[in-house]
């Protein structure tokens, strides 16, 4: 079989077209922003001052065509990708977007659904006015929908070495490859002969598994201790904010460093710090329920106990292991519903625990100048409970700030987990999530660039993504 | 204002006992003593002999006592063996007992010997923070002056084209951190086999004598993702300024619109990145380990890497207290700078 080229048949038509707006869309560029610096001056046009069109307006208008041209061309090197037949003829990029097919189209299903529906969807509909926040929020789905569909679209087992494929080039035909075996290394092979594309697509599932999560878990944290903080204020909050600076204090890095060793999960210190930190989201449930609903006692009960019950199971499992050695085994092995292995937990302990003195920071400022309000003493004086008033009346007004940082801090956790993964810490060396990746491509980077290079640019644009969606949607709650 | 001073060098001798204490009990757990004591020693030995191990050398004593010890508060320790020879952790293999000082711990400037270089820590930690001193220069001289470029065109004239591509970039450059940033530049310019070949992939040589071409592109790397948080923060302040009342005077007044920008709005425009940048340096330490580790740059990002690998646990504590220092002058020097750029604000 003969090595993929990128574009296949398509290239010869497409490729110089290609070059040739990238050209031009960056001479525009260039030529808008010099000549914006000689504004022209309004004049009178009839009886009205107006501006005439300066060159630097009709720059912008050709920046804007080509850049229209260049993502028309991206298109057809996909949509021609999938229509052409035959590996050859679709290229690396066409089998790529063949293989990417489930993903494209749940992608289509969402957009469509999304703006048919967008004025009944409040702020998630709102997304979908700005441009900015619809490709973040693309960009961020795109990876999601990957994450999800990993095991259709991976060519390859990630940990499969073919022989005579080490630090291949992109689409190199695998010589002799059984039947049912995918022909090709899409984007190469890495210094241990795996399928660099097939490490791509289940990193994804690596990061998308973890740094939600964690995010939510550090905010949990933080809104927990954040809103009492920023509404008592005084000693609770001077305690507090010591303790969150002293975090904050500490280099990142070294906080891995220490935290997240082999030697340091033989003590079992994460499975502790992991109680402690898991408890909040029992605590904050907990206290949400009981604060709206204690007015009605029966209901209150039920409706806490069962909070309580399924949130505590969960939060047992969490902690608990079936594993003789383990530090906490609480629940019988018929009752606790998952194990998470030992360097994952310490990888998420210890994001969140780097994450939450942030998000803690924030929720307080925020409680401070919400607390305020007039509302507020509207509810004081209706004789609210304090956790209701902090609850129910502060932190949903809190929300605009917090789902844009929500956003935002994703993305850091991203790059926390791949700085991670970059010094070798926490997950197993074989592991094919992005920051492992890299770090093992680094060595041969000048030689062979192709196996980190993947990773790195997969990583960049979720990260970039998740921060266009929060520019997005900081946008469109500053509208209103 | 002496006061406030006061109150805030409390504070940091406050936090960095808390913080040193922590490192120290972190690296003094029991698993990490026996990797010391197998690395040390031998790697194939009993868990008898690492115990005995442990105990000749001191590790066994109480943390606190330890930690004590350390700080140069109490005395340090000593052993007689079955010899009659004296050991301790103030008496240097070459000294006689009696001529050791009784107490050798930071206080009396000894930080104590690495494990992993096999020198003394405090002139090493010098000679380390002296190469990445090199470093960060270089990085503000790109950085700072590139940033607030970016953010004064952004902001000055808001929702603009310029304003607008400006913004992406900011954006972008925040959302590549710095391992993916160096790939990408390495394979770019330096890279063997596609490259453009213009710079070197490892800084190791600029160590002794940095040129352009060994040492732009760390340079670039730390300072790439720094930049666009800095970006944004001088344009969301010069957009403020921009709509303020006595912007809009001057308008009036006919003063041309690049007289506005730097006779009128800068200075105002610049107090929030000064925070802003101050408050960079505890980020900036973090791109340095990255960066130094990648393009092999053996400055103090570089060493603590290798302290925290090896579990060097003197090397270690003192690389924490840099750090810790590093973050929490620069904290202060952004509050008390904060003032004097503002004079609105007054420190109780």
């Amino acid at each position: 079989m003969e090595n993929l080229t990128w574009t296949g048949s398509l290239g010869p038509l497409l490729n110089p077209l290609f070059l040739l707006a990238w050209a031009a869309f960056a001479v525009a560029v260039l030529a808008q922003i010099l000549l914006s610096f000689v504004s022209g001056n309004p004049q009178m046009q009839g009886n009205a001052l107006a501006m005439r069109k300066s060159p630097a307006d009709w720059a912008g208008l050709a920046a804007r065509a080509m850049f229209g041209l260049i993502v028309l061309v991206t298109l057809g090197y996909l949509v021609g990708g999938l229509l052409l037949p035959g590996p050859e003829a679709k290229g690396i990029i066409g089998t790529i977007s063949t293989r990417l097919l489930p993903v494209w189209i749940s992608l289509a299903v969402l957009f469509a659904l999304s703006i048919t529906f967008k004025r009944r969807l409040g702020l998630y509909g709102k997304l979908f006015d700005s441009t900015i926040g619809m490709v973040g929020f693309g960009i961020v789905m795109f990876w999601v929908f990957t994450a999800f569909y990993a095991d259709m679209i991976a060519t390859h087992d990630p940990l499969t070495q073919l022989s005579g494929m080490k630090n291949k080039v992109p689409g190199t035909a695998i010589s002799g490859a059984d039947d049912g075996v995918f022909g090709y290394y899409l984007l190469g092979g890495d210094n241990l002969a795996r399928d660099v594309f097939s490490r791509m697509i289940l990193g994804a599932w690596e990061v998308i598994k973890i740094a939600p999560f964690a995010t939510v878990f550090a905010f949990m944290v933080g809104i927990t201790l954040g809103v009492p903080a920023g509404y008592y204020a005084g000693t609770l909050d001077t305690i507090l904010s010591f303790l969150a600076n002293l975090i904050l204090a500490f280099p990142v890095i070294l906080l891995f460093y220490l935290l997240v060793t082999p030697e340091i999960v033989d003590t079992g210190l994460p499975t502790y710090m992991a109680m402690v930190l898991f408890i909040f989201p029992l605590i904050f449930g907990t206290v949400l329920l009981n604060s709206r609903y204690h007015t009605q006692p029966k209901f209150r009960n039920g409706i806490v106990a069962a909070f309580l019950a399924v949130g505590g199971l969960l939060y047992l499992s969490l902690i608990s292991s079936n594993d003789p050695n383990a530090m906490i085994r609480i629940l019988p092995g018929w009752l606790d519903l998952f194990d998470v292995p030992g360097n994952i937990l310490v990888v998420f302990v210890s994001v969140v625990f780097v994450n939450s003195p942030t998000v803690f920071r924030i929720v307080r400022g925020i409680v401070l100048d919400i607390r305020t309000r007039d509302y507020v003493a509207a509810a004081q004086t209706r004789g609210e409970g304090a956790w209701y008033v902090m609850l129910w009346e502060i932190l949903p007004n809190a929300r605009g700030p917090l789902i844009v940082d929500f956003c935002l801090r994703i993305g850091y956790t991203t790059i926390l987990l791949g700085t991670l993964g970059f010094f070798g810490l926490g997950l197993s060396p074989e592991s094919p999530d992005w920051g492992t990746t890299i770090n093992d491509g680094r060595r041969l980077l000048s030689i062979y660039p192709h196996p980190a290079l993947a990773p790195a640019l997969s990583l960049m644009s979720l990260v970039l993504g998740l921060n266009l969606l929060a520019d997005g949607l900081r946008e469109e709650s500053l509208r209103d | 204002m002496g006061q406030f001073l006061l109150r805030r060098v409390g504070m940091m001798l406050l936090t960095s006992l808390a913080l040193t204490f922590v490192v120290f009990f972190l690296t003094n757990l029991e698993p990490n003593l026996e990797k010391i004591a197998r690395s040390e020693a031998s790697a194939r030995m009993t868990e008898e002999d690492v115990g005995l191990w442990l105990d000749r050398n001191g590790y066994t004593q109480p943390i606190l006592s330890r930690y004590g010890q350390w700080l140069g508060v109490l005395p340090g320790w000593t052993r007689t063996d079955g010899n009659g020879e004296v050991t301790g952790r103030c008496i240097a293999p070459d000294m006689a007992a009696g001529d050791a000082p009784t107490f050798c711990g930071v206080l009396q400037g000894d930080w104590g010997t690495s494990t992993v270089f096999d020198t003394e820590v405090g002139a090493l930690v010098w000679d380390k923070l002296a190469l990445t001193g090199k470093l960060m220069f270089w990085v503000m001289v790109l950085m700072v002056p590139s940033a607030l470029l970016l953010g004064i065109l952004a902001g000055m004239r808001e929702g603009s084209r310029l304003d607008r591509s400006l913004s992406t970039f900011s954006i972008a450059s925040t959302a590549t951190p710095e391992y993916v940033s160096g790939v990408l530049f390495i394979t770019i310019f330096a890279s063997s086999a596609v490259g453009l070949k213009w710079f070197k992939g490892t800084a190791t040589s600029a160590a002794e004598s940095a040129n352009f071409e060994n040492f732009f592109l760390p340079v670039l790397t730390i300072a790439l993702y720094g930049m666009g948080y800095i970006a944004r923060m001088t344009r969301a302040s010069m957009t403020e300024v921009m709509t303020a009342q006595y912007i809009r005077t001057a308008r009036l007044k006919g003063v041309s619109f690049r007289n506005i920008v730097i006779r009128h709005a800068l200075r105002n425009a610049l107090i929030a990145p000064f925070t802003v940048i101050m408050l960079q340096f505890p980020w900036l330490l973090n791109g340095v380990v990255i960066v130094e580790t990648l393009f092999n740059y053996k400055g103090f990002g570089w060493t603590l890497v290798q302290a925290a690998g090896n579990n060097d646990i003197e090397l270690l504590l003192a690389c924490s207290v840099v750090a810790v220092f590093v973050v929490l002058v620069t904290q202060l020097i952004s509050d008390v700078g904060y003032v004097f750029l503002n004079p609105r604000i007054r420190i109780a």
